[in-house]
């Protein structure tokens, strides 16, 4: 019998808490597959991920995304060592299907089973070497014992998320330090998008359309930038590294029908430009302000949203300006996909965590410091 | 022949039928509650395998209900189903899951020659079909699944939970009246079908309801 590889593990992983069926396979930290299959193209229409419709499309895309995955990473169920799973935060109808065919996977194969936190999985993939055998992300400076660095930070921002978190160690200590209260950045995107007439996902449509706009001809709020939500750092407000983003979307609505009621055109580039100077200039300064505050010197940017050019730019500008080494994964492993739970999964293998069992419930609201239930 | 057979369109339930065993009948769990689908179906179907002895390799086929049933609960036996499926590399069948409640109707005592099943849709509706009896046969459906409110269905006897929670309305047959699908049925149902030749479904889940997505309309005014 085959002792468990504790050195590289064979972990495949699987996320479904939002749009994306993913099925990721890794051995260690390197990379054997990334397969997706998403139900985007079903959304737009709606102008937002329908959770129903979503659920509906994972059921459908699990069996030929595994088997897909299997093929294209050359490995059998059997040489498999663990299978993780994301269980939370997500759609609570969406999760529930890959936690299901998880379990039923652990079932089938006897495998240990490991259910997964998705915002500390999108800090695990940075440990990932990417295809080719490039440079891991962490390799120059990573601690022997959980292979990051110290003082890491994650600023993740997508249609589901925005978060900044603290890594103390990617199994066992993880701490929110501020999130969005009301939208997801990339949900932002999306309702603005529509007001605009531009179409969804709305983060490339804007992005696209603001280069050619003036960011400066609008002056758009930054929410929960006051001093009664900021404080000091010796006397932090109620939310001195949170976000809000719905505000800034009544204003953009306002804006428009301003212009359309004094009967001029509305200059939809200019207006794109300075909502996404708002939102960058906000999720940005507040990132690095909670960074320089808690003695965080690396940083990890992930989700979707990071595929915004202007976020790359003023997060890199802020970050060097402030000292923090910048870390920005491939994009595909930046969205949601089934290879940053692996990568989390095989991090647990590794730290010698037990699995979860096949008894646990998806919890549509993990909280971070819940790295594996 | 050994199945498989899994239902979530109510209850959780999991059973192992075999055409070898008395009753054919070698191991079965169903939970008491709607709602809790994801933590006891795959330690109940760990557990059903552990106790009898047996593994995937001794399953000849897999068989699930393909509802009509609350989604979420639904699609969780569903994919339960069609991952040990591809596992295992066994066949995979679907059966509608009110034919579990109308094979027990069948075998039971009050059996009127034609009925209705009826499980609870929400939204104050129900699940229901239309069946017909005839001696020594296995139940044929005549008409269905449909989703509607109680108070239309055609005046004939109607058995399971759906009847129950409208016996104001309906001709409830008293002792199913709290009837829910269950996989045990189901799975001695598509031994019988399969045994006589009978095509079954595959593993498609009968909805019977769009998403409830909406296409957005105009812009609200912010003013
Ligand atoms: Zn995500």
């Amino acid at each position: 019998m085959n002792s468990p590889q504790h050195d590289r593990p064979l972990v495949l992983g699987i996320e479904s808490s939002c749009d994306e069926t993913g099925v990721g396979i890794v051995r260690g930290t390197q990379l054997l597959t990334n397969t997706v299959s998403s139900s985007m193209d079903e959304h737009v229409r709606f102008g937002g991920v329908i959770p129903e419709i979503a659920s509906r499309a994972h059921l459908d895309a699990f069996v030929p995304t595994l088997r897909e995955a299997l093929a294209e990473a050359g490995v059998t169920l059997e040489d498999i060592d663990a299978i993780a799973v994301t269980s939370g935060p997500g759609l609570a109808g969406a999760l529930m299907v890959g936690v299901c065919a998880a379990k039923a996977l652990a079932v089938a194969t006897g495998k240990p089973l490991y259910a997964i936190n998705h915002l500390v999985a999108h800090v695990g993939v940075g440990l990932l070497q990417t295809d080719g055998g490039g440079p891991q992300a962490f390799a120059a400076n990573a601690l022997p014992a959980n292979a990051l660095p110290e003082n890491l930070g994650a600023l993740l921002v997508s249609g589901g998320h925005t978060e900044i978190l603290r890594i103390r160690n990617i199994t066992a200590d993880v701490e929110l330090l501020g999130s969005t209260i009301d939208d997801a950045a990339g949900e932002a995107y999306d309702k603005v998008a529509r007001l605009l007439g531009l179409g969804y996902p709305g983060g490339p449509a804007i992005d696209k359309l603001a280069r050619t706009g003036n960011a400066k001809a609008i002056r758009f709020p930054r929410g929960l930038s006051q001093p009664k939500y900021m404080g000091t750092a010796d006397q932090p407000g109620p939310h001195r590294y949170d976000w809000s983003f719905s505000g800034l979307k009544t204003a953009v609505a306002r804006c428009v029908e301003q212009f359309e009621a004094r009967g001029e055109t509305v200059p939809v580039a200019d207006i794109a430009a300075a909502f996404q100077e708002a939102v960058v200039d906000i999720i940005t300064s507040k990132a690095v302000l909670a960074c320089r505050e808690n003695g965080i010197t690396e940083l990890l940017l992930g989700g979707g949203v990071a595929a915004n050019s202007r976020l790359r730019q003023l997060t890199e500008q802020r970050c060097n300006a402030a000292g923090i080494r910048l870390t920005v994964p491939p994009l595909a492993l930046c969205t949601d996909n089934g290879a940053m739970v692996a990568a989390l999964g095989a991090q647990l293998v590794m730290a010698g965590i037990a699995p979860s069992g096949i008894g646990f419930a998806p919890d549509s609201s993990m909280p971070v410091t819940t790295v594996s239930a | 022949m050994l199945i498989l057979a899994i239902d979530t369109s109510a209850v959780a339930s999991a059973a192992l039928v075999s055409d070898d065993t008395l009753e054919s009948l070698v191991g079965s769990f169903s939970t008491e509650d709607t709602r809790s689908h994801a933590e006891v179906l795959a330690p109940g179907i760990e557990a059903l395998l552990a106790e009898a002895g047996l593994t995937g390799a001794d399953v000849d086929a897999v068989v699930t209900g393909v509802g009509p049933g609350p989604f979420t609960g639904l699609r969780s036996g569903i994919v339960t189903a069609r991952t040990l499926s591809f596992v295992w590399g066994k066949p995979l069948y679907g059966l509608m899951s009110l034919d579990a409640i109308a094979l027990e109707v069948a075998e039971s005592t009050d059996a009127a020659p034609e009925f209705i099943v009826a499980t609870d849709a929400r939204r104050k509706e129900v699940y229901w079909a239309r069946y017909a009896l005839s001696d020594g046969q296995l139940p044929r459906l005549l008409d269905g699944p449909h989703v509607g409110f109680a108070a239309d269905l055609p005046e004939l006897p109607v058995y399971g939970a759906g009847a129950g929670l409208y016996s104001d309305v309906v001709k409830a047959v008293p002792g199913f009246s709290s009837r829910q699908p269950e996989a045990l049925s189901l799975g001695q149902f598509a031994l019988a079908r399969l045994a006589a030749g009978e095509r079954l479904l595959d593993s498609t889940p009968l909805y019977l309801r769009e998403s409830d997505a909406q296409v957005p309309g105009p812009r609200k005014r912010a003013l």
